[in-house]
């Protein structure tokens, strides 16, 4: 009976930094946004409940607009890390030896070391008008005047791929990796080739580390502001910005929360139509990894 | 190149370096049709490298591998029809059974009738014939391993190899599938190179045995003539048990030799293997437990004809295991000698302790040039 009371506590114990964590940060606040998001506003200090500021957000063409862009920009990212980071994946994971693989996973980390802001001046410094990139084009006279490769949408592409492949590349490593090599050489043994082997059985193996990969690239992506701002400059128009106009300029936070509730259900519906085209679960793929 | 011979396979002077590591040192052989092969050897002898070079997934140093009279050396793995069973089996988990064993079709491009008719056929012939639907995970150890068969034998392979697959079972059904492998190749009629470093798979069910030591064969024969005539003293030691002694030789007459072993007792033995033993040269000697008979001492002393030789000893301990008990016997010089002895569980059964009289025929002692 004691033996249970105290194993009991300590689980309690165990959890409670957890309990906390999910109901203080994360349930509480969205609870409090979800609140806010359903006032309307009827005349200052004045407030109704309704659905006013959903319906505001469908009746804006800009507003959906820039949801639609953000998500299929999202979408291109997602797939273009994917495309680059299967390859350092499987690199990683099936080609390099022993020692190379750790040095080889350890120089994809490092790029975390450094904050996200500092990596987007970064490409600033090399990208802008007066930029290494546009100057160094002019010292080799391929050009004869300075280009801005910055606040346009591929610039915004390539700074949001790079700064997500890593957590592509993390879960196909850990996927490919729990691979047999002997899988890959019975698929050539049977008589298939390099495509069919890659197409049948490398692919489909990997399918739970490149779903899982790909829903946290999306979701990071959808999500992210400072790379789209300071890449994309106010051309972007990532969704985001949308929502930190609303709460910071217009200081309209019930449209803001509402948006930012709109932005929730559009990734969860992105993430949830993925998971039925691959058939996967959610529990078969990022609980795993 | 043409070959004349019905072989499946033939590996002509075949040698894998890898730096300065010989892993397949000039190794030759062939195979004929429809036989059961094994390679037998220790782990890291080389044989995976060899199975893998036959496979296409290693190229030798030189040498040529020629399957069906054909030479493969630059024919990519899935062009060769070797098909493989490897060692942990590597059917796809994300396939169920019907689309493992179709895969090998696919790739082959036959048409959806003729790989369901053909799928269908193979699963009857391993009497597996209600699996077709059912995910890998939710087979037996047993029914993996006939699918991996069957995964391979649906494309007709000229060979097949195997790696060990009966390493991961467990005892019981490792004895099964021993017999249940020689019954489908028999079925299949196919040549079947069997790897493996347990003595007791290769001699079940193999036609030949290659006995391979150090990227070498040491000796190729039928699992008889490899028990009962080994050609070198690594094969009398690694197939099957043996009591070893070493020795020096101390009188020698036409083929048989009289050999002092190391703790002093004397033995008359055959000469094996390569070279003629003289007075004074290190030997090894090696009778098997089961060419030994151990009778209490006194009872049994009449009996015993001239040819034998006779060392007196007491049981030390008794290894009972039913049909292939065995008694530990300590002889005059302090060595332990392994004897097989039929035990009844009556009263006439030796015991811990007792005095014996061990004696075999002179010419089961096989004596090796050290």
């Amino acid at each position: 009976m004691k033996q249970n009371d105290i194993k009991r506590l300590s689980l309690y114990l165990l959890f409670a930094p957890f309990a906390l964590w999910i109901t203080l940060l994360i349930v509480l606040p969205h609870l409090g946004m979800l609140y806010i998001s359903l006032r309307e506003k009827v005349a200052p200090r004045v407030y109704e409940f309704g659905f006013a500021n959903y319906i505001n957000f469908f009746n804006e063409p800009i507003y959906w607009n820039t949801l639609l862009r953000t998500g299929s920009m999202s979408l291109l990212v997602t797939v273009l890390a994917l495309l680059l980071g299967f390859p350092i994946a499987y690199y990683i994971a099936k080609i390099a030896g022993h020692r190379t693989r750790g040095a080889l996973f350890l120089m994809c980390l490092i790029p975390l070391w450094v904050s996200d802001l500092i990596r987007a001046f970064g490409w600033i410094l090399l990208l802008r008008e007066t930029g290494v990139i546009s100057s160094g084009l002019q010292w080799a006279g391929l050009i004869n005047a300075p280009i801005e490769f910055l606040y346009n949408d591929a610039t915004v592409i390539v700074g949001l791929v790079y700064t997500v492949i890593l957590f592509m590349i993390v879960p196909l490593v850990s996927t490919l990796d729990g691979m047999d090599d002997s899988m890959i050489e019975a698929g050539y043994n049977l008589g298939g080739n390099g495509p069919t082997v890659l197409r049948r059985i490398i692919i489909p193996y990997a399918m739970p580390g490149i779903v899982s990969g790909c829903i946290v690239v999306f979701m990071l992506t959808a999500g992210s502001y400072l790379t789209p701002i300071l890449l994309g400059g106010k051309n972007s128009s990532w969704f985001t910005e949308q929502i930190y106009d609303q709460f910071i300029t217009r200081y309209n936070w019930e449209s803001g929360a509402a948006f930012g509730f709109v932005l929730l259900a559009f990734t969860s519906l992105v993430i949830w139509i993925g998971l039925k085209l691959s058939g996967q679960t959610l529990n078969s793929t990022v609980a795993r990894s | 190149m043409q070959s004349t011979t019905e072989n499946d396979l033939e590996c002509i002077e075949v040698k894998k370096h890898f730096g300065s590591v010989r892993a397949v040192d000039d190794v030759s052989f062939d195979i004929p049709k429809g036989s059961f092969f094994s390679i037998l050897g220790p782990s890291g002898c080389g044989k995976t490298t060899l199975m893998r070079m036959i496979a296409g997934f290693e190229q030798p140093s030189s040498g040529d591998i020629r399957i069906k009279g054909r030479s493969v050396i630059g024919t990519p793995p899935n062009k060769r029809n070797v098909k493989m069973v490897f060692q942990h089996l590597a059917l796809f988990p994300m396939m169920n059974v019907y689309e493992n064993i179709a895969y090998g079709l696919r790739c082959a491009g036959a048409t959806r009738d003729v790989i369901r008719t053909k799928v269908h056929d193979v699963l009857a012939r391993i009497s597996l014939p209600d699996v077709a639907n059912r995910e890998i995970s939710q087979l037996s150890g047993g029914q993996k391993q006939r699918i991996a068969i069957a995964r391979c034998m649906v494309l007709d392979p000229d060979v097949l190899l195997l790696d060990e697959p009966l390493g991961a079972l467990d005892l019981k059904l490792r004895e099964a599938m021993k017999i249940e492998l020689k019954l489908l190749q028999h079925q299949f009629d196919t040549t079947f190179v069997y790897i493996t470093h347990d003595q007791s798979e290769a001699l079940v069910m193999s036609d030949n045995v290659a006995i391979m030591d150090k990227g070498k064969f040491v000796q190729i024969g039928t699992p008889q003539e490899l028990y009962h005539n080994p050609a070198a003293a690594f094969v009398a030691g690694f197939v099957g048990d043996t009591n070893r002694w070493a020795g020096r030789v101390t009188r020698v007459e036409n083929g048989a030799v009289e050999v002092e072993t190391e703790a002093g007792l004397f033995m008359r033995g055959s000469v094996r293997g390569a070279g003629a033993p003289s007075i004074g040269d290190l030997v090894n000697a090696f009778v098997r437990p089961e060419f030994i008979r151990a009778e209490k001492s006194g009872a049994a002393a009449q009996k015993i004809d001239a040819g034998h030789n006779v060392i007196e000893g007491k049981i030390d301990s008794i290894l009972f295991n039913g049909a292939n008990s065995r008694v530990l016997v300590r002889d005059r010089a302090g060595e332990l000698i392994e004897a097989d002895v039929v035990l009844t569980g009556g009263t006439e059964d030796l015991k811990p302790k007792d005095d014996v009289t061990l004696s075999w025929r002179a010419e089961q002692t096989m004596s090796f040039l050290a």
